[in-house]
């Protein structure tokens, strides 16, 4: 890749990403006002009792009472300005419900995905390297039964197990309630609260990664330039590493990129049943509750992720492959 | 320990600490002060500040904080808390509260009649409707004294006591929402009551904090130091928390009702019914009379007679609650068990059916109604699958379609249903509780009221007699005629009253002591060493 290209192929994806984010928050305002009910039926719907001025207040201090394209024109001026708006149903900004839930999810998200990758890798390469002995057939069907395992599942079933069972665990939460806890406890305490949900989240993942690993490096092994490798004598392990694995990894790439997207929308089941408090439970809340302004700030920092690391994708793309040029 | 109570209830007009106290020995165990008190909160509620928020998550939590006027005995005698003694006039127009002294606010300012006056008369009648209903029958409210509210109504209100618990009418600071938008003041964020447990610290999704108060008002109370509210959105995740240890109590719908019979088999937990005479919620098949043949009593008499309600109880609910008899609650005030819907009978109701003119087709169906199931958990879909089996056998096909909170709350209160589920708490009496489902009067586009569109001239006067009258006697009378007719008519098919199980670790005491159950202050509830 020629460094001198890079601003301005930054600058025009720039410009792309900007305008994508816009047209998703333009369809997704659309589809959240499309949806049947708004947050004061909720609300009332789970008050127990309710009248017409009720409803009349909530409506006019939610700004539901305006005429819908004055809605979506000043929700479009916020968003340009990054101001997310606010949520009148929890009486707080939107971006600070953000903020507050997002560390969670990277966390969570973040640890599954290195697990992920870096175990899936391995475990590919382990079983493309042996195909057809009896670790390749252990570690296909491993992958292939977590791949067909529904996430919950394998989430309570890990909690029956290493919390019920053996008592090593916590089941829930992100750290021990109403103890202080400093320095390394505190960050022990994180870690054992989140080894079953990351591992949940990072299994389903695994298989993926573990999979493509093995079928592109089984394909690639075949290639002449490998065969040519061999007959030149370079060490098998070698071989392995710079000629199969790098050349297998693109794919691998591609499907990490989308991944990484979705690393703060993707993981709502496996924070409800470990009742994470991160951010896939905040839109899910606020999908029932009709929260629109918190669900559209969700979906806006999920698209922004998105279009980030397809960018950074297309990048990485360049440095595993040289062959590989950076385009607008 | 009924008759007890009255006893007690008597004394406690004069010496509330006292009867606590006594309540506590009649456990045979001392109270023990300190401990951390782990449970659970679902759904997690938007807001804890009561009256900008109203829902079943806030009233149970925010009572922690809050306090009102009263609270109610498991048989709804009023028991004093805020006010410590209160009259009224023969003519049950004026009501006169005096309050307790020395009570502070947890940010250190008094607590006084100013207080009581502007939480009644501007806060709770500015954002809450319930509350608004009732208090605008009050003609004046004012402070005689620091310490003394006197109330004048238009005119004589027998349930008006009802409104004053903390759930109803919670007590809030004059001075830190007189002259704000209620809604947005900062203390809605950080709420400030007069509780024995102040708000420290909420991380949304994970779980709220409050901690004693050390200025509260009862000498030595209370004896937690901490309570801890876990938001755990799986119910499944929930149970295993419960079993585990690692929360110590549960209560309204944290655990589903077919977990129940596996709780009780575990020998360190208490699992109860009680504590919920103050809301008696009923269940029922909602019905909207706008969609024919739904106007036809015969019609409604045999959907009623083909479910068997003892079913429900004991295959979905595993025992908790018991089959509805009637519109009322049989623990709410004036329930009349002398009136009872028709019993279950498939060949009647098919008779009925018959004689009604609705022929079967080729296929056995009479006709085809819509049905929703109650979006609030996995129980009331079972609820909704058993209801179309028990529907098919008298020829009536039920379509189920299912739907969310959002969704079924706009279509329920836009009468955009043919049938779905409802339950409703009756507040301890039917002017509150349930009048408002069958007079014509209340028909509107809002959920909870009489959605379903059912008028009968002969029932509004019934209601509106009862609720004029000043008489108990008077009232029932009332009460026990509109029972009757509406056995007959059968607006809405009731199913159930239902129960809530709440189930704790036995080292905790003290859990259920009112009609309001797990809705109280918990400044008497503590862990036995």
């Amino acid at each position: 890749m020629e460094l001198s290209r890079l601003p301005g192929f930054l600058l025009r994806r720039g410009v792309k990403a900007v305008i994508v984010i816009l047209a998703i928050v333009v369809c997704n305002f659309l589809l959240i006002h499309a949806a049947p009910g708004d947050p004061a039926s909720v609300i009332a719907g789970q008050s127990g009792a309710a009248d017409e001025r009720f409803l009349a207040q909530l409506r006019e201090q939610f700004g539901l009472d305006r005429p819908f394209h004055v809605q979506l024109w000043i929700y479009l001026k916020g968003v340009l300005t990054l101001d997310l708006g606010f949520s009148h149903r929890q009486q707080q900004p939107v971006w600070g419900l953000i903020s507050e839930r997002l560390p969670a999810t990277l966390l969570l998200t973040g640890a599954a995905f290195a697990f992920a990758v870096v175990a899936g890798v391995t475990l590919g390469t382990l079983a493309a390297r042996r195909v057809g002995s009896w670790s390749d057939s252990i570690i296909t069907v491993i992958a292939l039964t977590f791949y067909a395992t529904p996430l919950f599942w394998v989430g309570l079933m890990l909690v029956l197990f290493f919390s019920v069972w053996l008592e090593w665990l916590p089941s829930f939460g992100m750290g021990t309630v109403g103890v202080e806890l400093h320095g390394i406890d505190a960050v022990l305490d994180v870690g054992k609260h989140l080894l079953l949900p990351a591992a949940t989240l990072g299994l389903f993942y695994l298989a993926v990664y573990a999979r493509l690993t093995r079928a592109t490096m089984l394909e690639v092994a075949d290639q002449d330039f490998v065969k040519t490798a061999r007959a030149k004598g370079v060490p098998e392990g070698q071989v392995v590493r710079r000629h199969v694995l790098r050349n297998a990894l693109l794919p691998v790439i591609t499907f990490a990129g989308i991944q990484a997207g979705q690393l703060i929308g993707g993981s709502i089941l496996v924070e409800t049943v470990f009742a994470w408090p991160g951010i896939g439970r905040l839109a899910f809340d606020a999908l029932l509750a009709r929260d629109y302004a918190v669900l559209l700030g969700v979906f806006f920092c999920t698209s922004v992720m998105v279009v980030g690391f397809n960018l950074l994708t297309d990048l990485l793309y360049a440095v595993v492959d040289p062959r590989v040029e950076v385009e607008g | 320990m009924v008759l007890s109570r009255r006893g007690l209830i008597a004394a406690a007009a004069t010496a509330p600490v006292l009867m606590r106290a006594s309540d506590a020995l009649a456990q045979g165990v001392a109270p023990r002060r300190g401990g951390t008190l782990q449970m659970m909160l679902t759904p997690e509620p938007p807001v804890l500040q009561i009256g900008v928020n109203q829902q079943g998550p806030t009233l149970a939590a925010a009572p922690k904080m809050f306090q009102g006027l009263l609270t109610f005995s498991k048989t709804l005698e009023p028991m004093p808390v805020l006010a410590k003694s209160w009259t009224i006039s023969p003519d049950g127009k004026e009501y006169i509260f005096r309050l307790q002294e020395n009570v502070k606010f947890h940010d250190g300012q008094p607590f006084t009649a100013d207080d009581v006056v502007f939480s009644i008369m501007k806060f709770h009648m500015e954002l809450a409707p319930r509350a608004r209903a009732i208090f605008q029958l009050i003609e004046t409210c004012e402070a005689t004294d620091p310490h003394t509210v006197r109330i004048v109504l238009k005119q004589p209100f027998q349930p008006f006591l009802l409104m004053f618990d903390a759930t109803a009418a919670a007590i809030v600071p004059k001075h830190l929402f007189d002259g704000r938008d209620y809604r947005t003041a900062p203390a809605v964020q950080r709420p400030v009551g007069t509780g024995p447990f102040k708000f420290t610290e909420w991380q949304r999704g994970n779980f709220v904090r409050m901690d004693r108060f050390e200025d509260y008002w009862k000498p030595g109370q209370p004896y937690l130091d901490t309570i801890i509210y876990r938001i755990i959105p799986d119910s499944q995740s929930r149970r295993l928390a419960l079993e585990s240890g690692q929360v110590m109590l549960s209560q309204a719908s944290d655990i589903e009702p077919f977990d129940i019979p596996a709780l009780r088999q575990r020998p360190n937990l208490e699992v109860s019914t009680d504590g919920w005479q103050y809301y008696s919620p009923l269940s029922w098949i909602e019905l909207n009379h706008r969609v024919a043949p739904l106007n036809d009593a015969r019609v409604r008499r045999a959907m009623s007679m083909a479910i068997d309600r003892n079913f429900i109880i004991n295959r979905l609910w595993f025992g908790v609650g018991k089959p509805a008899t009637n519109p009322v609650a049989s623990t709410t005030r004036f329930h009349d068990a002398n009136a009872k819907i028709a019993a279950f009978n498939v060949r009647a109701a098919n008779e009925l059916l018959d004689a009604a003119g609705f022929p079967r087709n080729a296929q056995g169906v009479r006709f085809t109604l819509k049905h929703i199931p109650l979006p609030y958990g996995e129980i009331w879909t079972r609820l909704s699958e058993y209801l179309r089996q028990a529907m098919r056998q008298i020829g009536i096909a039920f379509e189920l379609e299912s739907t969310d909170a959002g969704s079924w709350a706009r279509r329920v209160g836009n009468w955009e249903y043919e049938t779905t589920i409802n339950f409703v708490y009756q507040f301890g009496d039917p002017t509150l509780g349930v009048e408002r489902t069958y007079v014509s009067t209340n028909i509107q586009r809002v959920t909870f009221t009489n959605t379903g569109g059912y008028s009968n001239p002969q029932v509004d006067a019934l209601f509106q007699q009862a609720r004029n009258a000043a008489a108990a006697a008077d009232r029932q009378r009332a009460f026990s005629e509109v029972q009757k007719i509406l056995v007959e008519d059968v607006p809405q098919i009731w199913l159930t009253e239902l129960a809530f199980p709440t189930i704790h670790d036995k080292k905790l005491h003290g859990v259920i002591t009112t009609g309001l159950g797990v809705h109280k202050s918990f400044d008497d509830v503590f862990i036995a060493g």
